[in-house]
């Protein structure tokens, strides 16, 4: 399709780079003052223009996506790929996304004089991630990546004065460059062997190339580049650092959106790439020599070893979720190992599940630092008797990361493991897995020790927002609800194939 | 009626924790919340005795009209699938007793009443939901779903070392279920291919396909490593000899309603899942299983017997009684290998009962601890080496309480009696049958077995002669005897322990009819 045919396909895309200009310049001509006030449950809400026309253009573009037909046809001379794949993971980035947005107004770290700055930061990684989940190019994979992580960089240093931050930016910057420089040679070699840079040609010619040890080579470099955008061992260095010293707001966005985007775009390229389908759709067959599922199954298992173990020794609250983290990629991963379609749709689930849970249980990190201003476990002493409701919610947020039963974790994590079964590989795997599900338990239950069984807080939470707070219960509703009847949002995912 | 009694059974305490909220919110009496919760139990109990009055043991689970089917989640083949048979019933009855009893005995609790009591009213949904699941998704659910409320009660409301207590049970349930899932899942894919590529988790659907898997993983038959991987789950919620670390600690530290509850019915859920999972569902491994299978029961026996003798606190003593009570148990079920079909069902039949009697005896010697602990704040039998007060080290705690609280002592001295077999009690019945059931097909190792009657009597009669006979210990003079709160607690126990001593006929009725379903399944196989 040619560029004025495609833009019909990419206006939520536009919209998200004229809001955040506008916002850029509404900060510039200081229109902060007009404000608009509203009551909601005997509350009163105040918003300055700026962040109404955030709403407001967030709100068009979720309609504008709404209304975006799907087709599956590439867009842009090949550049983009229209399909449903894409239209699901944009839903669950813009979801996540709004949400932050909303949020950080109450987040009290935030110099509430850069919150344009921020904003506008946060719209261009979510047009990264937009671009992300349907490039169909090299070049394409490679500047949403990028488009992503530059801005992530500044996001993470975000608190000037902060030493933590400031370390935590420039770890991310060097890291991140590494990775992507990697990546880059690795994608340069691919375009070497076929001498196209749309995924869809260069399969065909991979399709004819006898020499496996050439697409090795660029298979692993791709990965390094993808597993760091995930946070895949041995790549995650940089997580626990960036996770602890970034503002939560910031913490909680890395969690949820990039790893949807990042998952989006490993499932795609591996699929198309490096299997013998050429769809997403197929059961994959390894590519004549090619055994990247092996080496995936056994990252997996060590991504959710290091996770896990390295998340029971932590005290800081923020640094332990971020090795949750890894471990959560690690079960993602072992799914992902069986590359089949049931494996994507679990992944699709899971992560969708995920999102919810883990961003609840981070607002939920930020409710008590402003409250009780606590960064470390045993800080959390006491919270259960003191804003009561949360803390059940944040008690079934917790259970859902471990995935037990009452909750949607679980539900996520019994089709994660089906995909071994279904496959009939990598039985190991599900061993391991179950091991590190015993272990995350006993670092997700320390925090609710901490809230339940110790009794340090004598003060009551004051700072209560109301948005904050409904949107705590909302996202971790759906541990009940998905758990208590998942068939719709599971056949959605599947109608998607 | 009928269809609904069973999900009523279930969700009945569910429905009284969410009344509880709104209630404690505007009515500010912690009474108010007791009476909820004992109301609601108090029903629960009405309800499963009427299902006893209808309950016909000669039925089939899917000829009885409790039986409800509808499906949950159609695409994966997940069933809301519920039903009864003479397995299940003795356990819903016990489950409802004890938890209307356990209402009772936590009349005193003052610390965090709407928790305490609306968790524990969740703890008993998910109780009555594993013993009436027939689906494997849904007891799998329902067995995760009392840990958590478990684990608030014993870290919340537990002794000094509650807190390890709490994460040291979960940490071990979670461990093995999770193996139990693993098996849930392979099933379901493992018998996919002999019912038209669908799974199923249906337990009586599975009884036929399960035994026709041929498949080899690692060198393994799969139906032997299904075996493995559900015997890990329910051995530690036994628990079997080398996993039974959780219990003497998470016995002592809960409450003592708690403790009932542990001891009375999430025990007995490791060997209701053996006999309702992997009993019928592979009965070749069952075969194959089933000496070693005696003979751990009979290391649980010898070995929780002799720990029992070494202890000097009376609570933990009880609670490795259980380790040991619990070993006839699976030294009844392994017999049902024997040649003599008579000795096979006597052998299941005294492991059913076994199960049922030591969840009465057992919850007895609890509430009796639990009442003497309320009034002296220690429970030691002998002081320890290291007691903070010198002087009382290594000398006797109590001593001749029998004359300062005779009907006490009269209760504990019935309980003891019945704990270590002694005929005309119930105890007696379950264990001779699962006696005669092993010596049928285990000669050696049964002999040794018995050898845990004697070692019972020893731990039982020594500590009855040390806390209660002899002269009466001064510091001891001002104790009150049992009070009729109390006391309504231990009578109706005392009452079916004296009943069943004399005439089983009501249990044996009751389980007989699906025993000699399972025997069959079983000799089947051999």
């Amino acid at each position: 399709m040619n560029n004025l045919q495609s833009i019909g396909y990419f206006l939520p895309e536009f919209l998200i780079i004229i809001t955040a200009l506008f916002v850029i310049v509404f900060d510039l001509v200081s229109l902060k003052k007009i404000k608009l006030s509203f009551t909601i449950l005997k509350r009163e809400i105040t918003y300055n223009a700026s962040e109404l026309l955030m709403g407001l253009g967030l709100l068009f573009i979720a309609i504008l996506l709404y209304q975006m037909p799907v087709n599956g046809g590439q867009i842009f001379h090949g550049m983009l790929i229209n399909d449903s794949f894409s239209y699901y993971f944009k839903w669950l980035i813009l979801i996540s996304t709004g949400s932050i947005i909303l949020v950080s107004r109450h987040s009290n770290e935030l110099d509430k004089e850069y919150k344009s700055e921020f904003d506008a930061l946060i719209l261009f990684v979510l047009l990264g991630m937009f671009l992300m989940t349907n490039s169909s190019d090299l070049l394409m994979i490679y500047l949403s990546i990028e488009l992503v992580s530059i801005p992530s960089y500044i996001l993470a240093g975000m608190l000037k004065n902060d030493k933590k931050s400031n370390e935590a930016s420039l770890k991310y910057v060097i890291f991140g460059s590494f990775a992507s420089g990697l990546m880059l040679f690795g994608l340069s070699w691919l375009y070497g062997i076929s001498g196209s840079t749309n995924i869809y040609n260069i399969y065909e010619s991979i399709n004819l190339i006898d020499n496996p040890y050439m697409i090795y080579m660029s298979l692993m470099l791709i990965l390094i580049g993808f597993g760091y955008k995930i946070s895949m061992a041995p790549l995650h260095y940089w997580t626990p650092d960036v996770y602890e010293g970034s503002p939560t707001i910031v913490t909680a966005f890395f969690s949820a959106a990039p790893k949807a985007a990042g998952f989006a775009i490993l499932i795609r390229t591996f699929f198309i790439l490096f299997t013998g389908s050429n769809s997403l759709s197929i059961d994959a067959i390894p590519l004549d020599g090619i055994d990247w599922f092996l080496i995936l199954a056994v990252l997996s298992a060590v991504t959710m070893s290091i996770g896990n173990l390295l998340a029971l020794k932590q005290d800081n609250v923020k640094r332990m979720l971020a090795y949750s983290t890894i471990s959560h990629v690690g079960f993602m991963l072992m799914a992902f190992s069986t590359a089949s379609t049931d494996a994507i749709i679990g992944i699709m689930f899971y992560l969708t599940l995920y999102m919810f849970m883990n961003l609840s249980a981070f607002f939920m990190v930020i409710h008590v630092e402003n409250n009780f201003n606590a960064k470390n476990i045993d800080q959390w002493g006491g919270i259960g008797y003191k804003s009561p409701v949360l803390a059940i919610f944040m008690v079934l947020s917790l259970v859902s990361l471990a995935g037990l039963p009452p909750t949607s974790g679980f539900v996520g994590k019994v089709y994660l493991f089906r995909t071994l079964f279904a496959t009939q590989q990598f039985y190991w795997l599900g061993i391991v897995g179950i091991l590190n599900s015993v272990i995350s338990l006993y670092y997700y239950f320390k925090i609710v020790k901490s809230m339940y069984f110790d009794e340090s807080i004598i003060k009551e939470d004051e700072n209560r927002p109301i948005t904050l707070y409904m949107i705590i219960i909302l996202f971790s509703s759906q541990n009940i609800l998905f758990y208590i009847y998942w068939t719709p949002l599971y056949n959605y995912i599947k109608s998607l194939f | 009626m009928e269809k609904s009694i069973l999900s009523l059974l279930i969700f009945l305490p569910v429905l009284g924790a969410i009344v509880m909220l709104p209630v404690s919110k505007y009515l500010k009496s912690s009474n108010i919340i007791k009476y909820i919760a004992l109301g609601t139990t108090g029903i629960q109990l009405l309800l499963s005795g009427w299902l006893y009055m209808n309950f016909d043991p000669s039925m089939s689970v899917m000829q009885s009209p409790f039986t409800v089917q509808v499906d949950w989640i159609k695409h994966f083949n997940i069933e809301y699938f519920i039903g009864v048979d003479g397995l299940s019933i003795p356990m819903v009855l016990l489950t409802a007793l004890l938890s209307f009893i356990c209402i009772l005995a936590s009349w005193n609790i003052d610390k965090k009443v709407l928790g305490y009591f609306s968790l524990f009213l969740l703890l008993d949904a998910g109780m009555m939901g594993v013993f009436l699941s027939l689906d494997f998704f849904l007891f799998y659910i329902f067995w995760e779903v009392m840990l958590l409320p478990m684990y608030f009660l014993i870290g919340i409301w537990g002794g000094p070392q509650r807190h390890y207590a709490a994460i040291k049970f979960f940490l071990y349930t979670l461990f093995g279920s999770l193996f139990m899932l693993l098996a849930m899942i392979g099933l379901w894919y493992f018998t996919a291919p002999f019912n038209a590529g669908e799974g199923t988790f249906s337990l009586i659907k599975l009884i036929e396909l399960a035994p026709q898997i041929d498949a080899q993983l690692w060198g393994w038959n799969v139906q032997w490593l299904l075996w493995i991987a559900l015997f890990i789950g329910f051995a530690i919620k036994v628990p079997v000899f080398p996993f039974h670390t959780w219990l003497p600690l998470a016995h002592v530290e809960a409450p003592t309603a708690i403790s009932v509850i542990l001891a009375g019915v999430l025990l007995k859920m490791g060997t209701y899942g053996l006999l309702r999972i992997s009993y019928p569902l592979l009965p070749g491994e069952v075969v194959a299983f089933s000496y070693t299978l005696a003979i751990l029961g009979v290391i649980n026996i010898l070995w929780g017997a002799m720990c029992a003798i070494a202890q000097i606190d009376l609570k933990k003593m009880v609670a490795y009684s259980s380790v040991s009570h619990m070993g006839y148990v699976l030294l009844g079920m392994s017999a049902v290998v024997s040649p003599n079909i008579a000795g096979a069902e006597a052998g299941l039949n005294g492991a059913v009962m076994q199960m049922f009697n030591h969840g009465t005896i057992t919850a007895m010697l609890f509430l009796l601890v639990g009442v003497l602990y309320d009034q002296a704040h220690h429970r030691w039998i002998v002081y320890p080496e290291n007691h903070d007060n010198q002087d009382l080290a290594g000398k006797l705690a109590f001593g001749g309480l029998a004359s300062q609280m005779p009907v006490f002592s009269a209760f504990v001295a019935l309980a003891f009696f019945a704990g270590l077999g002694l005929p005309a009690l119930s105890g007696f019945v379950s264990e001779a049958l699962c006696f005669i059931g092993g010596f049928s097909a285990f000669r050696l190792v049964t002999a040794i077995g018995t050898l845990g009657i004697l070692l019972g009597a020893v731990y039982l009669l020594r500590a009855y002669q040390r806390v209660f006979l002899g002269p009466l210990n001064p510091a001891y003079d001002k104790l009150k005897d049992i009070s009729p709160r109390e006391l309504a607690t231990v009578v109706p126990i005392a009452f079916l322990v004296l009943l069943f001593g004399v005439f089983p006929k009501p249990l044996v009725d009751m389980v007989s009819g699906s025993i000699s379903m399972l025997v069959s399944i079983i000799q089947g196989a051999m």
